[in-house]
C-alpha cells in the first residue's frame, strides 16, 4: 500500500506466499481439528446410514435406504419426533414470555438491578444434572417427603406421583420447570443486553406523541426494537429443545430402563445407537433425518420471521 | 392519583420480583438443606425447614465412601474443564485472528466452513463421533473426552468478530517495529485483548464442566467418570443415598459458584456475545 514500499511482481508473490503460509499456521490447527472431528464423522455417519453396522464401524453389508425406511417406519422414533413437538410448544412461549418479563422488570428497578440479575442467572450454574436430580428426589419425589407434595399435604391433598403419573402427564410439569428454572436467566440477560441498545430518543419521541407509559410503550417501542433479540431468543429456544437430553435422562431413566413415554429425539437415538443393539447405521440413519429436521425448522423459522432481514 | 397508580404500580412488581427470586432460589435451600441433613430427617413426613444439627460429617462421609469415586470425578472434572478451556481459546484464538487480519484468497470459504458448523447442532453429530472416536481408540479415556471437544466454531466466530473490530494502529506500530503476525499476535493483540478471553473462557468453562452426553458416552470406564457422569448414575440407581448424594452435588457446583462470583463481568460478556446473531 505504501508508495515506498517495493512493489515488483517478484516480491508481491513472495509477500503472498508469506501470507499464505501465516494464514494457515494461525488457522490450520483449528480447521485441521474441526475436519477430523466434525466433518468427518458427518460424512462417516451418511456413509454408515447406508450399511448394516451392527456393533461394527466398517460394515460391509449394504441396505441402501433400508435404515431410512426401518427407522421412518418405527412408531417410536415417530413418537420421539412428537415429544419434541410438544415439549418445543410447552418450553419456547413460557421462556421467552418469562425472560423478557425479568428483563423489563429488572431494566426498571431502581436499586438492586445486580443483585436481582444475579440471582435470576444463577441456576445457569447448576448442571441439568444437578438440577434434574433436585427435581426428581426433592421437589417433585413422589412419596409424601417431596417439596411439592408435602405442600399438596397441607391442603389435605393426596401426594403425586409426579414422574410415572401419565394420566395426567404431570411427568410434563417435571420437565419442563427444570429447563425453564435452569435456563430463563441466560436469556434474560440476552433481553437485558438487548434493552440496553434501544435508543433513548425513540422514547422521548413517543413520550412527545403522547404514548403512555406501560403498555403502549412497550407495544410500539420496546417490543419492535428487540426483534433482532427476539428472533436470536426463539431460535435458540427452538434448537436447544431440539437437543434437549440431559434432564430426560436423568428425570425418568431408572435401573428398569426409561419409560415408553417422553423420549426426545436424542434420548432416542442414544438407546438405538449405543444400547444393547449398539445398531451404529440405523442410529446414523436417525442422525442424518434430525439433522435434516433442525435444519428445516431452522429455515422455516428464519423465513418465518425474517432473519437477517434489515432492522427498521 | 396517577402518582399514586405508579407508585402502586412499581411496589407490585418490587413484590412479584422478590417473589420469583425466592422461587428461584428455593433448589438451592434444598441442596444445601438436603446435604446437611441425616437421611432420617430427609425422609421424614413433616418438613423440616433446616437441620436442627446440620450434618457437616456427609462431606467426609463423602469422601471417605469407597463405592463413590467423588474425588477422582472431580480431578477428572477439573481436568477436562481446564484442558477444554485452554485448548479451546488457544485454537479459537489463533483461527479467529487469521481470518479476521491475515490476507488470503480462499479465507471467506474457510470463513464459512467454519461457521456452517454451528447450523449442525452438536448433539446430532454424537452418534458419528462416538464412532470415530471409538475407531481411535480413546473411549474411556481422558484424550476422548478433551480433544474432540477442542474445535468450537462458537468461539472461532466470537474471536473472528472480535479481532475484526481491534485497533489496526496497535498492529501497524508492531508491523513498523519489524514484529511479523506471530510476535504481534502474541507481543500486541493478547496483551491489550483480556476481556474477550475471559469471557469466551468463562462460557467455556461452565460448558465443560456441565457437559453431560459427551462424557455419558464416552466415560464408560468408572475411571474416566466425571461429576456429572458419577452424579447421574446415582440418580438413577435403584438405592439412593440421599444425603449423600445431595451433599455430592452441592459440592460439584461449588467451582462454578466461584466462577459466577468473581468473574460474573465476564460470563455476562461472553452471553450477550453469544447471542448475536448477525
Amino acid at each position: 500500500m505504501g508508495a515506498a514500499r517495493p512493489s515488483g511482481a517478484g516480491t508481491r508473490r513472495t509477500r503472498q506466499r508469506n501470507h499464505t503460509l501465516w494464514f494457515w499456521t494461525f488457522v490450520g490447527p483449528f480447521v485441521a481439528g474441526l475436519t477430523l472431528f466434525t466433518y468427518v464423522p458427518l460424512a462417516w455417519s451418511v456413509y454408515l446410514s447406508f450399511f448394516d453396522a451392527h456393533n461394527t464401524v466398517s460394515p460391509t453389508e449394504f441396505t441402501g435406504l433400508g435404515n431410512y425406511t426401518a427407522m421412518l417406519g418405527d412408531g417410536a422414533f415417530r413418537s420421539s419426533l412428537v415429544t419434541f413437538a410438544v415439549f418445543t410448544a410447552f418450553i419456547v412461549p413460557t421462556t421467552y414470555v418469562l425472560a423478557l418479563g425479568l428483563a423489563l422488570a429488572v431494566n426498571r428497578l431502581r436499586a438492586g438491578r445486580a443483585f436481582f440479575r444475579s440471582v435470576f442467572f444463577l441456576p445457569a450454574a447448576c448442571s441439568y444434572v444437578v438440577a434434574a436430580m433436585i427435581w426428581k428426589l426433592s421437589v417433585f419425589n413422589g412419596v409424601r417427603f417431596g417439596l411439592a407434595n408435602t405442600v399438596l399435604g397441607w391442603f389435605g391433598a393426596e401426594p403425586v406421583a409426579w414422574l410415572s403419573a401419565t394420566d395426567p402427564p404431570w411427568y410434563w410439569l417435571v420437565i419442563v420447570t427444570v429447563r425453564l428454572w435452569l435456563q430463563t436467566g441466560f436469556y434474560m440477560l440476552l433481553f437485558l443486553a438487548g434493552l440496553q441498545r434501544v435508543p433513548v430518543r425513540l422514547y422521548e419521541a413517543a413520550a412527545l406523541d403522547g404514548a403512555r407509559p406501560g403498555w403502549q410503550t412497550f407495544r410500539h417501542i420496546t417490543f419492535p426494537a428487540l426483534r433482532a433479540t427476539s428472533v436470536a431468543v426463539v431460535l435458540l429456544l427452538v434448537v436447544n429443545a431440539f437437543q434437549a437430553f440431559d434432564e430426560f435422562y436423568n428425570l425418568l431413566s431408572g435401573t428398569r430402563g426409561y419409560p415408553p413415554y417422553a423420549r426426545p429425539p436424542l434420548v432416542y437415538l442414544y438407546y438405538t445407537a449405543l444400547g444393547q443393539g449398539q445398531d451404529l447405521g440405523l442410529g446414523s440413519a436417525g442422525a442424518v433425518i434430525l439433522a435434516l429436521v433442525i435444519l428445516v425448522v431452522t429455515v422455516v423459522q428464519a423465513r418465518w420471521t425474517g432473519l437477517g432481514r434489515t432492522e427498521e | 392519583m396517577e402518582d399514586a397508580l405508579v407508585r402502586a404500580g412499581r411496589a407490585l412488581r418490587l413484590v412479584l420480583l422478590i417473589a420469583l427470586a425466592v422461587l428461584f432460589l428455593i433448589p438451592f435451600y434444598l441442596l444445601v438443606r438436603n446435604g446437611l441433613s441425616s437421611e432420617a430427617e430427609i425422609t421424614a413426613p413433616g418438613w423440616t425447614l433446616f437441620p436442627r444439627r446440620p450434618h457437616f460429617s456427609n462431606v467426609r462421609e463423602l469422601f471417605t465412601d469407597p463405592d463413590v469415586p467423588m474425588a477422582h470425578a472431580l480431578l477428572n472434572s477439573s481436568l477436562i474443564a481446564v484442558a477444554t478451556t485452554a485448548g479451546t481459546l488457544l485454537l479459537a484464538s489463533l483461527a479467529g485472528y487469521g481470518l479476521a487480519r491475515i490476507p488470503y484468497r480462499h479465507a471467506n470459504a474457510v470463513f464459512y466452513a467454519v461457521v456452517g458448523t454451528l447450523m449442525v447442532p452438536a448433539a446430532v453429530t454424537f452418534v458419528p463421533s462416538f464412532v470415530l472416536v471409538s475407531s481411535l481408540g480413546w473411549v474411556s479415556t481422558l484424550r476422548g473426552l478433551i480433544v474432540p471437544t477442542l474445535f468450537s466454531a462458537f468461539a472461532c466466530f466470537v474471536f473472528r468478530q472480535y479481532f475484526l473490530g481491534f485497533p489496526r494502529e496497535l498492529e501497524d506500530a508492531a508491523q513498523v517495529d519489524g514484529l511479523g503476525y506471530w510476535r504481534t499476535y502474541w507481543r500486541v493483540v493478547v496483551p491489550n485483548s483480556r476481556p474477550v478471553f475471559a469471557a469466551v473462557g468463562t462460557i467455556v468453562f461452565i460448558g465443560a464442566w456441565n457437559s453431560f452426553l459427551w462424557p455419558l458416552v464416552i466415560g464408560q470406564g468408572r475411571s474416566s467418570w466425571t461429576v456429572q457422569v458419577a452424579l447421574s448414575t446415582f440418580t438413577t440407581a435403584q438405592t439412593v443415598n440421599l444425603h449423600e448424594l445431595f451433599v455430592a452435588a452441592a459440592v460439584s457446583i461449588v467451582p462454578l459458584l466461584l466462577v459466577f462470583v468473581l468473574l460474573q463481568r465476564y460470563i455476562v460478556a461472553g452471553v450477550e456475545r453469544s447471542g448475536i446473531d448477525d
